[in-house]
């Protein structure tokens, strides 16, 4: 194909980005995923961090496993597995949700629920013991009488 | 007799009450108990319990230290799976690179004297030509050794920071884990587990 027309020079051009830009969408989204990984996995040199903040020697190992399973159509969970059966579930920043992490998910509503009760309990107890207020002697009937009664003289004059 | 049980129940108010007052003051006593007893046992809570333990070792094959070569002048062989059924072995992932691996390098050669254990090596991410120094300066306490250059048989391994050690039963299944150079105390751990695993 000769390429001194303008148009010939167009539809080459149009060829060459049909092409291509597939392959840098499917990179960009394989991007996104590999991040969304690699924040999900635990590095286990630095452990508070995850292998995509880590620059430790074994999270770049880490990573680049990842993207490799990644690129060979492994989906997320087959990625983890792998990752577990050799580091334990400790390599999850998100511990997952099963019989033996259930106390570890359930302790904040436990913690809420046993506080609260205290506390609706403690306050309950407390409005019962309550005494209602006395009632007031003849004497201080008066007393209120007489200094409501100059209140008012006040605010005429 | 209802009346008799009714008074033995429930206690004077006011003893109930401070009973009540000091229950923080026992929880508190309780947690300062256990963090203390945390503290004072020694153990390093960033070291990683192994995944391994229990299970078959991992399945690798590495390609022998180039040039290394035994007291009888024969090349020391290359390190896969099959080469740690039969025995009971210790596993030690190190490189001429790592200070630690230099460090705890006695204990291994006094280790390779006993003859009811092999020991083999993992060579990670090392130069071959170092990794021979490292060696032939020191001694090769080593049956077999395998060169991981990329550091992914490691990662097999669960490998987080060198040097480590892996006790593997003959059935070839991994029974202990060391991080970190072979100490005083962890060898003692060791040395109960190699009698457990070997049955003396």
């Amino acid at each position: 194909m000769r390429l001194d027309t303008p148009l010939a020079m167009f539809a080459a051009l149009a060829m060459m980005l049909c092409t291509a830009l597939p392959a840098f969408a499917q990179s960009a989204a394989d991007d996104e995923r590999a991040k969304a990984l690699f924040g999900e996995l635990r590095c286990v040199v630095c452990q508070n961090q995850s292998i995509l903040d880590s620059d430790a020697d074994v999270a770049r190992d880490l990573r680049s496993i990842v993207r490799e399973q990644l690129d060979a159509g492994r989906t997320d969970d087959e990625i983890k597995t792998f990752l577990v059966d050799r580091y334990g579930e400790f390599i999850l920043l998100k511990p997952v949700f099963s019989a033996h992490t259930l106390l570890l998910w359930i302790a904040p509503l436990l913690f809420i629920g046993v506080g609260g009760f205290l506390v609706l309990r403690v306050l309950a107890r407390r409005s019962s013991t309550e005494q209602p207020a006395a009632a007031l002697s003849a004497e201080e009937e008066q007393r209120i009488a007489v200094l409501l009664q100059r209140g008012d003289g006040d605010h005429a004059s | 007799m209802v009346e008799g049980d009714k008074t033995e129940a429930t206690p004077p108010p006011a003893r109930r009450r401070s009973l009540w007052l000091m229950a923080p003051v026992l929880v508190f006593g309780a947690l300062a108990i256990v963090f203390a007893m945390q503290l004072l046992s020694g153990r390093d809570v960033s070291e990683l319990p192994s995944a391994l333990i229990g299970k078959p070792a991992p399945t690798f094959e590495l390609p022998p230290l180039a040039g290394l070569r035994d007291d009888a002048g024969q090349p020391v062989p290359a390190l896969s799976t099959d080469d740690l059924k039969g025995d009971v072995t210790l596993v030690n992932i190190f490189a001429s690179w790592c200070a630690p691996c230099r460090a705890e390098h006695p204990v291994l050669m006094a280790l390779a004297q006993r003859d009811d254990i092999k020991v083999m090596g993992i060579n990670y991410k090392d130069n071959t030509e170092n990794a021979l120094r490292f060696l032939g300066s020191l001694g090769n306490p080593y049956s077999n050794v395998g060169t991981d250059e990329r550091g992914r048989a490691a990662i097999d391994w669960g490998f987080y920071g060198i040097p480590e050690t892996l006790l593997v039963d003959a059935q070839g299944i991994v029974r202990h884990k060391i991080v970190g150079p072979i100490t005083a105390q962890k060898f003692e751990e060791l040395q109960q587990r190699i009698a457990e695993v070997t049955g003396k």
